[in-house]
């Protein structure tokens, strides 16, 4: 039978109910054994009958010691529901960005919102030196170089996505400069800012991840809603408009709420990179083309993978600790590959 | 059912189209013709909104519904390579839709019956990139056709078909115009092919009408000559005008 190199039946815009499924399992595997594996061994079972025991109205013998569950609660547990968080926000943004921009290399810090955070952050290490002002300077930085971004965009091309995409470049650019200029004046803090730009889950307990939680809840609505209006937005902004689509106001809403949350992330986990880009991508390539499958499923498959990539950071150079930014790039990169090529074929 | 009054184009402050006064009646089908550049696309685009203009665009006298009250058919629609055509057509429904709110049966009903309609069920699963140009052209059309709007703008419908193509995809527009009592606006370069369907043309030329009448008015050797250029013939048919390009150098 001779068939044509080109598929002849298109992927649906329903996700169906098999990738979602997948995606939980992802999700409650990669938490499972991100609460179970570290320093302290902790026995999977215990760890689940503990789990369990701490829902209200259930009692159950976890077998762990006090000091045991202590570690499960206050240590390992924020860790992996803040990197399960943090995953899921980028992996989400991204997706959101790239339709927005209807540019497959747009991740969530297109806008800028990296580079501002980065300055935000060496302003906080360097300047202040109180390391408890980290989150909120990465924040306003990250948050003030978007709003600048937009301000130069539309003040130079008004509602044209490209002229967007190069106020970014200019802002990313000049806050880097700005921020090489502040790290040369304060080489002290050079590791302690490199660390962070390298990205890391170093938590305090769940006070990062409740301050984190609104941000990333809120995004994650309002993008899980335009779903739909994404895909509008794929046939370009005039042919969108004279479906009645706002297609400014549409784009707003969902840069705020993707560069809100990432921000947020941000703040708290330093610059992981290539989650944005892969963990989209790589759902593009498995499970179509639709903003309806893509945003779900980078919801759940991006807290999945962040998850697993904490795992590695904290284990293959066990006592000490990689930076999650190294393993998302180490990892990620090579596995997308490998899908790009299995699902395009050789060529 | 849709009029324009006094809309002008301008591009950087200087004029491109207008002012222009048009107005269509219920179940007419209006053919736009003009040398390139004359700004039928642009008198396409106000009236669904998505170019800045003077003037006022209304539909039965009221102002226009983005969406539901004219479909528009791009010159160069975008037509994301992996997207489904039944995924495509139903981007026409979104006027019908809720920023939040999901399609319903009749939603979908009404993309089958387009699909159909336009004999394109077969297509329903095929990805947009592997459309031939007649069965991708029919995909936008079906699209328009979804958005159950009463007045389609058609801007260059035939410009990449072949000749029976072309007849094919106006006799259809014509079938739905007779039928579903819609009205068509077209813009065209194939002024034979204008001519025999549309019930009256309007010539734009640098931006404003230059001629309107039925097509045997339109159609003359002097309109044409002086808006497109010497080398044009007109012949007269049974069936309406046919123009001629004259090949000018020998």
């Amino acid at each position: 039978m001779i068939r044509d190199t080109a598929p002849t039946e298109a992927r649906s815009a329903r996700i169906g109910w098999i990738p979602p499924a997948l995606g939980v399992i992802a999700v409650l595997v990669a938490g499972a054994v991100g609460a179970t594996v570290g320093a302290a061994g902790l026995d999977p079972g215990s760890v689940v009958a503990a789990v369990v025991d701490a829902m209200p109205g259930v009692v159950v013998d976890s077998g762990l010691t006090d000091v045991e569950t202590s570690i499960l609660f206050e240590i390992r547990l924020p860790r992996v529901v803040l990197g399960a968080i943090v995953g899921a926000v980028l992996a989400v943004a991204g997706a959101s960005y790239q339709g927005v921009f209807r540019n497959a290399l747009a991740d969530p810090f297109l806008l800028g919102v990296a580079a501002g955070a980065g300055l935000g952050a060496t302003v906080a290490f360097s300047v202040t030196g109180d390391s408890t002002l980290l989150a909120p300077f990465a924040f306003i930085g990250g948050m003030a170089a978007v709003v600048v971004t937009y301000a130069l965009g539309r003040s130079v091309g008004g509602r044209s996505a490209t002229s967007l995409i190069l106020a970014g470049v200019a802002v990313a650019a000049f806050a880097t400069a700005v921020q090489t200029y502040v790290l040369q004046q304060n080489v002290a803090t050079l590791r302690e800012v490199y660390s962070w730009i390298l990205g890391r889950l170093v938590t305090v307990g769940w006070k990062d991840v409740w301050g984190l939680a609104p941000y990333a809840g809120g995004a994650s609505v309002v993008l899980f809603a335009s779903r739909r209006l994404l895909d509008v937005l794929s046939i370009g902004d005039d042919e969108a408009s004279a479906l009645g689509i706002n297609v400014s106001r549409v784009r707003l809403v969902i840069v705020v709420a993707a560069t809100l949350a990432t921000a947020a992330a941000v703040s708290v986990s330093g610059l992981i990179g290539f989650v944005g880009i892969i963990v989209p991508h790589t759902i593009r390539l498995l499970f179509g083309w639709s903003y309806r499958v893509i945003i779900p499923l980078s919801l759940l498959f991006g807290a999945a993978f962040l998850m697993l990539a904490d795992i590695a950071a904290r284990t293959l150079a066990s006592p000490a600790e990689l930076p999650i930014g190294v393993v998302t790039a180490f990892f990620g990169a090579p596995f997308f590959l490998l899908v790009l090529r299995t699902m395009r074929g050789p060529t | 059912m849709i009029s324009w009054s006094n809309v002008e184009v301008a591009y950087e402050g200087r004029r491109v189209l207008g002012p222009i006064d048009i107005d269509v009646g219920d179940g007419e089908w209006l053919g736009l013709i003009g040398p390139n550049g004359a700004g039928k696309t642009s008198l396409l685009k106000t009236a669904v909104g998505v170019i800045p203009h003077e003037g006022t665009v209304t539909f039965g006298g009221q102002q226009g519904r983005r969406g539901l009250d004219a479909a528009w058919m791009p010159q160069r629609p975008h037509l994301p390579d992996e997207m489904g055509v039944a995924d495509y057509v139903m981007l026409g429904r979104t006027p019908h839709l809720g920023y939040l709110a999901a399609e319903t049966k009749h939603d979908v009903g009404t993309v089958y019956a387009a699909l159909e309609r336009l004999d394109l069920s077969a297509f329903a699963k095929r990805p947009l990139g592997t459309l031939s140009g007649g069965e991708a052209q029919r995909a936008v059309l079906a699209r328009a056709l979804a958005q159950e709007a009463p007045v389609l703008l058609l801007d260059e419908p035939t410009a990449s078909l072949d000749v029976g193509h072309a007849v094919e995809v106006l006799d259809v527009v014509d079938e739905l115009r007779r039928e579903e009592g819609l009205t068509v606006v077209t813009a065209a370069h194939d002024l034979t092919l204008a001519g025999r369907y549309a019930d009256r043309l309007v010539l734009i030329s640098g931006g404003v009408v230059a001629a309107s009448g039925s097509p045997g008015e339109v159609l003359t050797e002097d309109n044409l000559k002086a808006h497109y250029g010497a080398g044009i013939r007109v012949i007269e048919d049974r069936d309406g005008p046919i123009v001629v390009p004259m090949r000018q150098r020998t």
